[in-house]
């Protein structure tokens, strides 16, 4: 059995056509990544040269850290994410939780109502978000940032955490109540700690959209205390499109910390998206 | 049992549980949509809110000045989708049926590596392939040379024939990885013995994949053609983090998120108008709504789902 699959040209073939898609995938990176190294003349001389003693240069790095301000928009960045994870967690599995362990009237409707922000995307509303931010006083605070992504991420993060809170074993919750414990005690106590792994699927999938964001930063925050690292790399490449050094710095220190996110949770995220049949 | 009637109490711990989730996702997403939808009904005149009813419709829709930008942008809009369809979901496709093969070595390795695109941002992927692209750089141009192709190159962003699909194709270059993964997924749960049933009848190699695998599939085509319709209506960092609100050159590659910007804030001499700006919200809802609308009635009740 199996012949077609095992044939050795077919493997060969396989392997081929993988290694040149990735090779695509990750030209444009290694180009930005190995240039961001290099003196101006090498840039241009060289481009796919990687550097050596000659063509070394930190210039590029020099010039974004004295022009602009990136751990403040890095720190920005950070805040948003972590502080908007915070809230998708703690709200959408409590909101999972209800729908999921108790019957009540409208508990379908609600569910159907939560889940209509799956697909319509939050930007469609965004005329009228600017005016709510500009009457609450909101505008140019991460805190606009912060609500609009939690609204953003709660019906997808409702959606999934209500299935693996069904799974959570009956008996379990009943033995907590029979000991007396409160239904808050019984989520925060025994719910919780058992559904964490798809608590940190939900985390890695909204990270990224978060992280990279580009139009609500540009449109509710967009001044200089509050740019986020997707918005002041924007900016500052903006300013210094014929600086090549500044530039392919820039964008090298924007690369950086996604990948470092990445390495560490990519299993996760991988796993999430293709939920949970790629071990 | 005991026969006691009691008032049903109210249960406070399921409001508590609902209650911050519906006031963020209704304060924040779901009022301000409607509010945006309404906003669309009014003009402004000398600074004051005057409800106009369907007069932003007309002009968005009737009057050259506006008519020709909306259905330029729609156009454009229209084309994206299209090169995604045909480009970035077939590769995705063929790149998860190739990792997919049972004992492929390196499997993770590449699944990784090809993913890596998808979690970069706008901004990094439009500056890095501006820049690759660049006639001043010359990386471009220097490979074709290399393969003797030199003649094929233009500068691709700056000309109105390529341009729009040049930055749909590095969306596509950015994006292959989710249908690559929602494919492999759904690859990966067809169980063995279909395939070694099919084999015994001597469906093999590229026609298990055409005759087994594809049919099986086929849900997850239609989610992952959902997922880009969507995410292609709605688009705008790309083109504006590579070609500025103004789309250039001369709009060619201006789609409804970059038009919606330029109109909401206003660009060069031109004000910005919510209203307009509503109203150009509300149509791309309703395109979206409309291609929902078509996958869950027209497409989704008519695929026809194996259950293992």
């Amino acid at each position: 059995m199996n012949k077609a699959r095992r044939n050795p040209l077919n493997t060969a073939l396989a392997h081929v056509v993988l290694i040149t898609y990735t090779v695509i995938a990750l030209f444009p990176v290694f180009v930005i990544l190995i240039n961001s190294f290099k003196t101006r003349k090498a840039i241009f001389r060289e481009p796919l040269a990687m550097p050596n003693a000659d063509s070394f240069s930190l210039i590029g790095y020099q010039t974004v850290l004295k022009q602009g301000d990136f751990f403040l928009y890095f720190q920005n960045s950070m805040i948003v994410t972590v502080a908007t994870l915070f809230f998708v967690l703690l709200f959408g599995a409590m909101a999972a939780f209800a729908l999921a362990e108790y019957r009540f009237k409208g508990n379908t409707l609600m569910g159907l109502y939560l889940a209509l922000g799956i697909m319509i995307p939050i930007r469609i509303g965004t005329v009228a978000i600017l005016d709510l931010m500009v009457s609450t006083g909101l505008v140019n605070t991460l805190m606009a940032l912060i609500l609009v992504y939690t609204a953003q991420g709660l019906p997808l993060a409702v959606f999934i955490l209500s299935e693996f809170m069904r799974q959570v074993s009956d008996d379990l919750k009943n033995a907590g109540r029979i000991d007396g414990l409160s239904e808050y005690t019984i989520f925060f106590r025994l719910v919780l700690p058992l559904v964490r792994p798809s608590l940190a699927t939900v985390a890695v999938f909204n990270m990224i959209p978060i992280w990279n964001d580009l139009w609500f930063p540009l449109i509710l925050a967009p001044a200089e205390a509050t740019k986020t690292l997707t918005l002041g790399s924007q900016v500052f490449i903006g300013q210094f499109v014929t600086d090549w050094n500044a530039v392919l710095s820039a964008l090298s220190m924007a690369i950086l910390p996604v990948m470092i996110l990445y390495m560490i949770f990519s299993r996760q995220l991988i796993r999430g998206i293709t939920s949970g049949a790629v071990k | 049992m005991g026969g006691i009637m009691k008032f049903p109490k109210i249960k406070w711990h399921i409001i508590v549980f609902l209650a911050p989730a519906v006031l963020v996702y209704t304060a924040i997403m779901i009022f301000p949509l409607f509010n945006t939808l309404r906003l669309a009904l009014y003009v402004e005149v000398d600074q004051m809110r005057v409800f106009a009813g369907l007069e932003n419709f007309r002009r968005l829709f009737g009057d050259p000045i506006w008519a020709d930008q909306f259905w330029n942008s729609l156009g454009n809009n229209l084309w994206f989708f299209v090169v995604h369809m045909l480009v970035q979901n077939p590769i995705g496709i063929a790149l998860a049926a190739i990792l997919s093969h049972p004992r492929l070595r390196f499997a993770a390795l590449y699944r990784s590596a090809i993913f890596i695109p998808t979690i970069l941002s706008f901004v990094i992927v439009g500056f890095a392939w501006k820049l690759i692209l660049s006639p001043i750089w010359g990386i471009a141009p220097d490979m074709l040379d290399a393969v003797g192709l030199k003649s094929l190159y233009a500068p691709w962003l700056g000309k109105e024939e390529y341009a729009l699909t040049t930055l749909a194709l590095i969306s596509v270059w950015q994006f292959v990885g989710i249908p690559l993964m929602l494919i492999y997924a759904a690859l990966l749960s067809i169980p063995e013995e279909i395939l070694e049933a099919g084999e015994v009848d001597g469906i093999t190699g590229s026609s298990a994949f055409w005759k087994i695998k594809l049919p099986l599939i086929l849900p997850s085509i239609g989610i992952i053609s959902i997922l880009t319709f969507v995410g292609n209506f709605n688009a705008f960092d790309l083109i504006y983090t590579a070609q500025g609100a103004l789309a250039g050159p001369n709009f060619s590659t201006d789609i409804l998120g970059t038009f919606m910007y330029r109109t909401f804030f206003g660009f060069q001499l031109q004000l910005g108008d919510p209203h307009m700006g509503s109203a150009i919200a509300t149509a791309m809802f309703g395109i979206i709504l409309i291609g929902i609308c078509i996958y869950l009635f027209g497409i989704q009740t008519r695929l026809r789902r194996y259950q293992f």
